[in-house]
């Protein structure tokens, strides 16, 4: 069970990831459409999956219902978009809020109330549904019948309206995803990071170490609710039309996860490379079954419970732990935590 | 020197059963106080009071001349007590390192002030070769060593301590009663521990109060009260000293 958070990086890892970075600053020059569009998926899981990840990976509480952020996010945005005219930036202030708004009363019931564990999962899903449920009814924004941004050819890109080309996407979900990583960076190291990994270890043992648990919780849900929401603005420009059974389903919640699990939850690395593995593979297999000819609208579900069900029993911490060990990226078996020790004493360049 | 620490007449019922009965008693600051009794008494019932797990049913407890009684957990830590669970609760998925961290950042937010002082904490408890294990892969006696140094890394004025010595050797035994005799003498620090090996309650307690089916049965320096004729009947039996 040890190297379960493993997210230390040796030295030589930088190189590694600087040619990773490199490789996804050229990406849209050498990709076509198609690819471009599979990328740009990835970015958004290793984006979503990193949001969710400050929950359920560094602080311990699982949220089955991070679908209801992302559109919170996304009516939100759309919605000042369409009726007022706001662009998304300034939308995404009101998205945010809304977000975080929600992600407190959900974390304020269930913390106060010391619901925890999985009656604290069924409590996400619970709010997913009532708000998949109401937005079903909320004719402002079209209801069931779905919400639609004005759609048209753009010559150019208009990253302050964030009207343009699927390339203007791209960048935009690499600088989020980018950004997403950063802050997961920062926070896992932090003092926040620290009561985080011990409220998810033992909650008793870390409030007789004086932790305010209810306040950390707190924290960890509605700076995942609001990262979750920055996601739903994508969303709704990137995709121009929502509809409440799809935005706020429940396999929307489901999808957001797998990519941390199967990477390795509570890793920074884990949801990149869960978020590539999976959109990846699922996107890859279902070339290969249109190359033959078959057509099997399941298949992509099926190929997401395998996966899972491989993981778990072969790599239960995710598939990055070993990765790294094994491409030595990680310190192996000295680092245990998901915080780099200060390498100047010991001589290592135990950063991450 | 005043009391740090003033029980007056705590009580705790569970269904019924009075696990604690009317308990009163003083720990002076900078003492060594040990309570002892034999299982089931009451003790660990007693800590769990002090330290905010629950409120008592009846009586005060006033620490630093502040009541704490009814106090949250984290809010007990906060004013100064740091506590050590009977049944060890190490941040398994933690470097020994990190677990010690944690409470470090409690009264040092600054990382790397935190770290030297959690090192610090790691050496005076011999735990300095172990910071990069994994706190699962400790043995039991490590893990002992484990929550004393996380519990002493929050900074506390008074130190309660629940069986650390169970499941040590004697030379162990030994070399805990050194570390705490240290910390004791040279911070000032107040420890009030609950302990069944005597050999460690002879050598550290200035004072010891026995307790038997919840309540007070004796309380004095240890030399009278190993004499003491209630106290050989329900807990020391033969242990006892001629
Ligand atoms: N949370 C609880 N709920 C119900 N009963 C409890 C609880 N905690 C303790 N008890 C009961 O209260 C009594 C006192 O238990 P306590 O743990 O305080 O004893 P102790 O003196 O620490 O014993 P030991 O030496 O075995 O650790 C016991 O009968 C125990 O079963
Ligand atoms: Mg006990």
């Amino acid at each position: 069970m040890s190297g379960v958070f493993t997210g230390a990086v040796r030295p030589g890892a930088w190189v590694f990831l600087f040619i990773f970075l490199a490789a996804l600053l050229v990406a849209p020059f050498l990709a076509n459409d198609y690819v471009l569009t599979i990328l740009i998926l990835i970015l958004y899981f290793a984006y979503v999956g990193q949001a969710w990840n400050i929950m359920m990976g560094f602080a311990g509480q699982l949220s089955l219902g991070h679908a209801i952020y992302v559109g919170l996010g996304a009516y939100t945005t759309a919605a000042l978009y369409v009726h007022y005219g706001v662009g998304p930036w300034i939308g995404l202030i009101a998205g945010m809020a809304i977000a975080v708004a929600c992600g407190a009363l959900i974390g304020f019931l269930a913390f106060r109330f010391g619901v925890s564990g999985v009656y604290f999962a069924i409590l996400t899903i619970a709010f997913a549904e009532f708000a998949r449920i109401g937005f079903d009814h909320f004719g402002w924004v079209g209801a069931s019948g779905g919400y639609f941004l004005p759609v048209a050819q753009y010559s150019h890109n208009d990253v302050w309206n964030l009207r343009g080309k699927p390339i203007m996407f791209y960048y935009l979900m690499l600088a989020l995803s980018m950004a997403a990583f950063a802050i997961c960076a920062l926070l896992l190291r932090s003092r926040m990071g620290y009561f985080w990994q011990a409220i998810r270890e033992d909650e008793e043992a870390a409030r007789s170490l004086g932790i305010d648990t209810f306040r950390y919780k707190m924290y960890a849900v509605t700076i995942s609710a609001g990262m979750t929401s920055v996601a739903g603005m994508f969303f709704a420009f990137y995709y121009n039309n929502l509809f409440p059974e799809q935005v706020f389903h429940i396999s929307r919640s489901i999808e957001l996860i797998l990519g941390p699990i199967i990477g390795g939850i509570g890793t920074l690395f884990g949801p990149i490379v869960g978020a590539v593995l999976l959109t990846g593979l699922a996107e890859g297999l279902r070339e290969i079954m249109d190359y033959f000819g078959y057509d099997a609208p399941g298949a992509k579900q099926v190929f997401y419970g395998v996966c899972l069900l491989v993981v778990v029993l072969l790599v239960p911490n995710g598939v990055w732990p070993p990765l790294a060990r094994a491409l030595r990226l990680t310190g192996g078996e000295r680092r245990k935590t998901g915080e780099g020790h200060a390498g100047r004493e010991t001589g290592e360049g135990r950063d991450r | 020197m005043g009391a740090i620490l003033a029980i007056d007449g705590v009580n705790k019922r569970f269904h019924g059963l009075r696990a604690v009965q009317d308990v009163s008693f003083e720990v002076a600051e900078g003492a060594i106080f040990a309570v002892i009794g034999p299982n089931g008494a009451g003790k660990t019932t007693l800590f769990n009071m002090i330290a905010g797990v629950f409120a008592p049913d009846a009586g005060s407890i006033v620490f630093a001349g502040e009541r704490i009684d009814g106090l949250a957990p984290d809010a007990v830590c906060r004013r100064g007590i740091g506590r050590t669970f009977q049944i060890v609760r190490p941040f398994a998925g933690l470097s020994v390192e990190d677990n010690v961290m944690v409470g470090a950042l409690l009264r040092r937010p600054d990382r790397a002030a935190a770290r030297a002082h959690a090192r610090d904490i790691l050496a005076r408890l011999d735990l300095a070769d172990k910071r990069d294990v994994a706190a699962a892969a400790l043995t039991l006696p490590d893990r002992k060593r484990l929550e004393v140094a996380r519990a002493l890394a929050t900074g506390p004025r008074l130190l309660l301590l629940d069986e650390v010595m169970a499941g040590l050797r004697p030379t162990e035994t030994d070399r805990m009663v050194a570390i705490l005799t240290e910390l004791n003498r040279t911070t000032g620090l107040t420890i009030l521990l609950i302990e069944h090996v005597m050999r460690a309650v002879m050598a550290l307690a200035h004072t010891v109060l026995v307790l038997h089916h919840g309540a007070r049965i004796a309380e004095g320096v240890p030399d009278t009260v190993v004499r003491d004729k209630a106290v050989i009947e329900s807990y020391l039996g033969s242990e006892a000293p001629a």
